[in-house]
Formats: C-alpha cells, structure tokens, sequence
C-alpha cells in the first residue's frame, strides 16, 4: 500500500515530463519502424550484392563501394535518369508562376466563382495514374487531341512519347497540369488573406500592374511561395506514377529518373538486384536531403522568431 | 484585394471577362473532358476514326456496365479497406504525436518533430527494399493490411507536422486553466484539446483520403493481385484486360477517379485548409 501511495505521487509529481512521451510513443514506434529504420538499412543494403532472395546476411555480397562506383563511373543509364531528375527539377518549377498567374486571373468576386476554382482545381484531385492515362491519350499520335491542335495549326504530327529526345518534356508536361492546380489554391488562399490597407496606400501612390504585383503582393505572399516551392521540388524529385503509366522509362530509356530506374533495377523484369537499387535510393535521398535540410533551417528560424 | 476588383473596370472588360472564364476552363479541362467523351461513346466510333465529332450513340449505361462487370469494384473495395482504416489510424496517431509536440516543453521536441518532417520527405524508394522485406518476414505481403500498416506509419510524418501547428496555435491558457483545476493530462488531452481539434481532424482526414487513394508507387510494390490491390494498381490490369478498348479504358479511369473527387467537392473548405500545411491562413 505504501509503495502504491509513493508511485503514485511519483507518477504526479512528473505528469508534465512523462505524458509527452506515453503520447509519442505509438507514433514514433511506427515511424522508426517503417521510416527511420529502413532508412539506414537501404544504406547499409547498397553496400552489398543482393538479389533479395534469403537474408542480406547469408545471401548478400559485401562489395564496399563497388555499386557507387559502377553507378558514377559506368552507368549511362544512371546518367539519363539523373539529367532527366534535372530536367525535372527546373521544369516542374514553371508550376509556381502558373499556378500564381491562374490564381490572380480567378481572383474575383463574380457569380460562380467559388465553382471555378473548384474545377480549376480539379487535376490535383484525380490520381496521376488517371493523369498519366489521360495525357498518354491526349498526345497519342494518331488520334489524340494533341495532333489534333497542332494539325489544325499546320504542324505534323507529333509522337511525343514514342521520341528519345521529347518524352521526358511530355511526361513534365502532364505532371505540371496538377502541380499548377496545387500551385494554384496556395496562391488563393494567400490573395485572401492580403492586408487590404497595404494594397490600397499602394494604389494610392499609384502602384498598379506588374510593379504592384512585385513590390507590393509578392513580398506578402512569400509564405505560399514557400509551401509552393517546398511540395514542388519533392513532388519533381518524387516523380514516378506518371512515367510508369506513360513510358514505362522508354523509349530507350530516355525518360527514366532515379526514382524510376531505382524501381526497375530492384523490382522489375530487369532483376532483382537489390544491393545496386539501394545504392540509387542513397544518391537520390542524398539529393533531397540538401532541399528537405534547407527547409528544415527555414523552419527552424521561423520557429525562433515565433518562440524567442 | 488584388488584382483589381472586376466591377471596379470598364463594362467591356466586365463582360470580356465573364466570356473569358468558360473559355480558360474549357481548355484547362480538355484533356479530362476528351476522355469523359471517349466513355459514353460506342465501340464503333473508334473503329470508323470518329475521335472527335459527335458520337453516333450515347453509350454511357453500356460501357460503364462494363466497367462494373469486372473486377473494378473488387479494386474499388480494396481500395476504400485501404484507405478508411489508414486514415483513421495516421489521425489517432497525429493527434496524439501533435498534442505531445504542441504542448509540451521538454528537450529534443524540436528534434522529433523536425525528424516526422524530414521522414515525410524522403524519396519513397530509400524506404522500398527494406519495407518490402520487413513486411514479407511479418506475412503481410499482398495483404491491405501490409499496405495499411505501412501507410500510417508514413502518413504520421505529415498529419503530425499538421496536427503540432494547429494545436500549438491554440490558446495555451485553456491547458493552464485546466492543470490549476487539477485535471490530469490525458483528460485535458481528451476533454479540452480534441474537441477543438476537430476541424483539423476533417481536414486531415479528407486530405489522407484522397494521398492514400492515389497512391501507385506502395501498391505495386506491396501488392499484387485482385485480393488486395486498390483501383490505381488495378486499373492498369483493367487496361491490359481491355488493351485498345479506349471507351472501356476511359470509363474505368472516371470510375477510379471518382471517389476523392466526391470528397473534395463535399468537403471543399476542408480540403483546402489541409493542403496549405495550415501555414497560409
């Protein structure tokens, strides 16, 4: 009785310090299970020869470095995907004055409005399986909508996904059509939330148009422009449903990216070489982790200013 | 506000405008609404190379009956036995793992939370290899529950980073009030925080939906199969099924597309609130 009556005041006497971590304990276990652990086992996987058969213990090779270095040094392929990452990167960008310019062009209070933001908004709700089936139809050479607008402008037909030299800008094509409805309503719900004075002593002074636009609503903005460029990089670098359903990394490989080329190596057709795939993970975790840090130190000074 | 308010300018550009709405819409839709066409039409359009006139018949009871004569709706099951328990789980979790970090002082709070930020952006495939294995050595390969368990753990990161900003906003001295009355912590949690976290909840919960109902990538890598696959993975078997049947092929994507697309226009204001992080208010 003695002992309850002293666990108990234990317990009360550190309520505040202990209910934080009974709190965090389900969901940190969970993620360190399926998101930190296997984090440092894809690190330690690609320093191995492994088909994925038995465990890495018994069944992998330990070759140090050699999947880095046949990856850096000899794989053309390893080469494509990585440009094509690039090519991602810069291109996908292109979603966030898009998205800004469409969201200045429906900021208005007319009749219906609210349903056309609702449909402008529309491609970021369907998957990009649905997105990738649809734009493959549009660009299909023989009858798809795509010909069909550039032959009525005087062009030949064009095989956007069936070209070495095209299909990766066809595929960026597609993914920038939710990405800008994304980019989109970031940029809505920031006009709303505008400071109504700033804007009218600015028109006062006779700011308007693009000036206005630069000097006056961006710097306001800047919060969405952030979450804008944020889901923007790591949704290019993520960048895997649309060319799976369009090219399938064809034709010759030419539209495959990291993410892609890690999936074909690992778990395809193309074998199981697991030690070669992790290795891909690794270089293109080590990529986003230079953007996701960089957001982190964002945070991190906002945090301050809010607390200190 | 900004730009200029339209009744604010000349009668012409007012009804310029007005004109100029449908028009943008109508092209920015046009991919989707080629395919919504393509799926009332009948088989015999495509042969004669009608794509684009007028379908020679409405075929809409017929194709979409197709559809559903197949195994889309087993996909479709799945798909929600994924998606419903998946959101429930990374929410329960959330709320808790946000009520820890948004209350609470204590050393290495930042940390964790800056690590559920970091782990909601890694690239999936650091994460494929080893959550493959882990979930073959526990038998739940080809299973919803494999593919579930997985995506709460996941989606933690996310709903946290969402859950820990909205509760820090709140007023702290509601939690203060109720520690002088003396009330113990996991019922200042259940009595006085959850009931006001309820609109994060529905914006989470709705935006969950819609990420685990698009998602391909876990799917295939998790899954294979009718018994388990959820309707992204499925319909490229559907596709297979019904290669070059492009009205088939057309109605199924709608079908696959459908259900998020019914959450977000219900659940619009939520939805959104989600989709900003709560950072843009």
């Amino acid at each position: 009785m003695n002992t309850t009556l002293v666990k108990q005041n234990w317990y009360k006497r550190n309520e505040i310090a202990i209910t934080p971590w009974l709190f965090l304990v389900p969901g940190l276990i969970m993620f360190a299970i399926y998101v930190v652990f296997p984090i440092f086992q894809s690190f330690r996987i690609s320093l191995f020869k492994w088909d994925g058969l038995g465990s890495l213990a018994t069944h992998g090779e330990y070759i140090g470095m050699a999947n880095y270095e046949k990856l850096l040094t000899r794989d053309r392929s390893f080469n494509i995907s990585l440009w094509n990452n690039l090519k991602w990167l810069v291109f996908y960008l292109a979603s966030i004055p898009a998205g800004l310019f469409i969201a200045l062009f429906l900021n208005q209070t007319v009749r219906g409005i609210r349903l056309y933001k609702s449909l402008f908004f529309f491609p970021f709700v369907i998957s990009q399986i649905v997105v990738g089936l649809v734009f493959t139809w549009f660009y299909d050479p023989q009858y798809g909508l795509f010909n069909g607008i550039i032959g009525f402008v005087g062009f030949k037909p064009l095989n956007v996904l069936g070209d070495p030299t095209l299909s990766t800008y066809g595929v960026i094509a597609a993914g920038l059509w939710p990405q800008t409805a994304y980019c989109m309503i970031l940029y809505l719900t920031g006009l709303n939330s505008l400071d109504p004075e700033q804007t009218e002593a600015a028109r006062l002074d006779g700011a308007k148009g693009i000036r206005m636009l630069w000097h006056v609503i961006l710097p306001q903005l800047r919060p969405a422009t952030f979450i804008a460029f944020v889901v923007t990089v790591i949704g290019s670098l993520r960048s895997f449903d649309l060319i799976s359903i369009m090219t399938n990394g064809g034709p010759f490989g030419s539209s495959r990216v990291l993410s892609f080329y890690m999936f074909e190596k690992s778990l395809s057709e193309y074998g199981f070489k697991m030690g070669y795939g992790a290795a891909i993970a690794v270089i293109l975790f080590l990529i986003m982790m230079v953007f996701i840090g960089y957001f982190l130190w964002r945070m991190y000074q906002d945090e301050k200013a809010t607390n200190g | 506000m900004f730009p200029k308010p339209i009744e604010k300018s000349s009668r012409t550009w007012q009804l310029g405008y007005q004109a100029l709405l449908p028009t943008v819409m109508l092209l920015w839709l046009a991919p989707l609404l080629a395919v919504a066409l393509f799926s009332i039409r009948p088989d015999s359009d495509f042969l004669v190379g009608n794509y684009w006139g007028w379908p020679s018949s409405f075929e809409m009871t017929k194709n979409y009956g197709m559809v559903f004569g197949s195994a889309m709706p087993r996909y479709i099951m799945n798909s929600f036995l994924i998606t419903i328990p998946t959101v429930i789980g990374a929410v329960a979790l959330s709320c808790m793992t946000g009520f820890a970090l948004g209350v609470y002082k204590f050393r290495g709070n930042l940390l964790i939370f800056f690590m559920f930020i970091a782990g909601n952006f890694v690239p999936f495939q650091i994460l494929m290899v080893p959550v493959r294995d882990l979930t073959l050595d526990i038998g739940l390969y080809n299973t919803k529950t494999g593919l579930v368990l997985f995506h709460i753990a996941f989606q933690t990161g996310f709903c946290t980073l969402f859950m820990r900003n909205f509760i820090k906003a709140l007023p702290h001295e509601l939690i203060e009030a109720a520690r002088v009355e003396g009330i113990a912590e996991w019922r200042i949690f259940w009595f006085v925080v959850l009931p006001l976290m309820k609109p994060a909840i529905a914006a989470l919960s709705v935006l969950i939906f819609t990420f685990i109902w698009n998602d391909y990538f876990w799917a295939i890598v998790l899954t294979q199969g009718e018994n388990a696959q959820p309707v992204t993975a499925g319909i490229t078997s559907f596709n297979a099924q019904f290669r070059a049947m492009y009205h088939l092929m057309s109605a199924g994507s709608i079908v696959a597309a459908l259900p998020p697309v019914l959450m977000f226009f219900l659940m619009q204001k939520h939805f959104i609130a989600g989709l900003t992080l709560g950072a843009v208010k």
